[in-house]
């Protein structure tokens, strides 16, 4: 079923009695082409991409629980392309643009809305890296504009310029951010899947693998064994517990992120703002609420739920750089479970196991890398080889020093 | 959280910084035949279990001391709290 104004308007005459399911509901088949671990959105987007770019048969997204219940509907819904690093910002752009056709390809409202962003100046030197940061993006084809204080006072009149210890000194802009509907990115893609033939199977956890003589020939699940030519895992949050039963051991430690929503305002922040010296950004949702996080709590972590400390470091480094915010209400915090990797940057790559496959390392940044995993995912499935924006997310990179640490802070997964 | 420290009691975990997975504790030998291989893995790869996990926690805001701490990662309850230069020698580190 295609989504069209007309649809809306003949279905609101008849008393909505034609809308169907988005996606069927299947059980497991008992072997596949390629069997996708992880119905999040990097997983949904792989699966789609796979039947549609890249002509896949036979495939299926096994979940735990319900597809888009993890970090893809638990997120603070940014999108951007603002990267430093030649490993990154070509993936990161092609996300991007992947990004503004979505909706027309999967006919499907996602919201996606480039509402900008910008992140927050304050010093000489962070003047310097911010400029060096925004012409390695136009190198890349993406967009940068550095804005003075008087022009950010004019877009955010309510921002304290003053602060004593971090007075905004300008601002580094990509206008094309912005945030998308997180919910309707994972309804979407398994709707598009869905219709391309993919099976979804949902509640069917991921118990062991079927390796024999080092090839992996399928896994094992709650609801029966299913043989597939390839597997791949897609469970960032839960890398090492899916991999562990393949007998690997991974360069990521689980972190717990918290985000927070205010009650619902009047419209008044356009934009996304991050106050990277706070550790503090926001955005406002189109129901209204402050969206708003900061930093990891620092500690493995798999219980998604965070502590006080870092609720209050958050809630002030808020109240510093926009005070108004303290008149609002909290109204809801959550906490979810991040793959943080050795040097903040992701992984997508074979393993040493033959027909087994791993995309996972995201940090927090996995939700506006959506689109374009799960196009590099399939292309690395479809052709055992990486797509050429990803040729950087390997596994061997931490043993050849070839690290892809944007932050510089080496082999520490919470300073990421 | 708080954690009980085996010299000063009871303190609140932001007092403390996070360093990672105890087993750091053993450092290879640089002189090993493979030891380009083992600093690898000492370096990068981790073992991040979902349950009891033995971590090195530094008291920045006090003692400086560093401990090892049993957590279980999946509730964050504390089960042990142990002064790390007495789990480095009973685990056989002399310096």
């Amino acid at each position: 079923m295609r989504y069209s104004a007309f649809k809306v308007i003949k279905e609101a005459l008849t008393g909505h009695r034609g809308w169907g399911p988005a996606w069927r509901d299947v059980d497991p088949q008992p072997e596949y082409d390629t069997i996708i671990i992880g119905g999040g959105g990097h997983g949904l987007a792989t699966a789609y991409y796979l039947a549609k770019v890249y002509g896949g048969k036979r495939i299926a997204v096994i979940e735990k629980g319900w597809i888009g219940g993890g970090n893809v509907g638990r997120n603070t819904t940014i999108i951007r392309s603002n990267y430093l690093l030649d490993g990154n910002e070509p993936f990161y752009e092609f996300s991007l643009k992947l990004w503004e056709g979505l909706e027309q390809d999967l006919n499907y409202n996602a919201m996606v809305s480039q509402r900008g962003i910008l992140n927050l100046i304050h010093t000489d030197a962070q003047r310097d890296a911010f400029i060096r940061r925004g012409n390695a993006m136009m190198l890349n084809g993406a967009d940068a504009d550095l804005l003075t204080t008087a022009q950010i006072k004019k877009r955010y009149p309510f921002l304290n310029t003053e602060n004593a210890r971090f007075p905004i000194k300008g601002g580094l802009a990509q206008h094309r951010g912005g945030t998308v509907r997180h919910d309707a990115v994972a309804w979407g893609y398994a709707r598009g899947a869905d219709q391309l033939g993919v099976d979804i199977i949902q509640n069917c956890e991921v118990t062991g693998f079927v390796i024999e003589n080092g090839v992996c020939k399928g896994v094992q699940t709650s609801r029966g064994t299913i043989k597939a030519k390839k597997v791949a895992s897609c469970v960032a949050g839960s890398s090492s517990r899916v991999m562990e039963k393949a007998g690997m051991r991974l360069p990521i430690e689980s972190h717990v992120l918290q985000a927070f929503v205010s009650e619902g305002l009047k419209p008044l922040l356009p934009g996304v703002i991050t106050f990277g010296a706070g550790h503090f950004y926001c955005s406002q949702s189109d129901k209204g609420g402050l969206v708003f996080g900061g930093d990891i709590d620092g500690y493995n972590s798999y219980a998604q739920r965070g502590n006080l400390p870092v609720v209050e470091d958050v809630c002030e480094g808020g109240m510093a750089i926009f005070p108004m915010l303290g008149r609002a209400r909290l109204l809801r915090m959550w906490g979810g479970i991040m793959d943080m990797s050795m040097d903040g940057s992701p992984i997508i790559d074979k393993t040493h196991i033959d027909g087994l496959y791993f995309n996972g390392g995201w940090c927090y940044g996995g939700f506006k890398a959506t689109p374009a995993s799960g196009y590099v995912y399939a292309h690395l499935l479809a052709n055992d080889a990486p797509h050429p924006t990803a040729t950087a997310y390997r596994f061997d990179r931490f043993a050849k020093g070839l690290m892809i640490d944007e932050k510089g802070m080496g082999n520490q997964p919470n300073l990421h | 959280m708080i954690i009980n420290h085996p010299l000063l009691g009871p303190r609140d975990s932001a007092e403390f910084t996070y360093l990672g997975d105890a087993s750091m504790i053993h450092r290879p030998n640089w002189e090993a035949d493979d030891a380009v291989a083992q600093f690898a893995e000492y370096g990068y790869q981790r073992a991040n279990p979902a349950g009891l996990h033995r971590e090195l926690w530094f008291h920045e805001g006090g003692d400086r001391s560093w401990l090892v701490i049993t957590r279980d990662t999946t509730t964050h309850e504390i089960t042990s709290v142990e002064m790390a230069r007495d789990v480095a020698r009973a685990e056989g580190r002399t310096k």
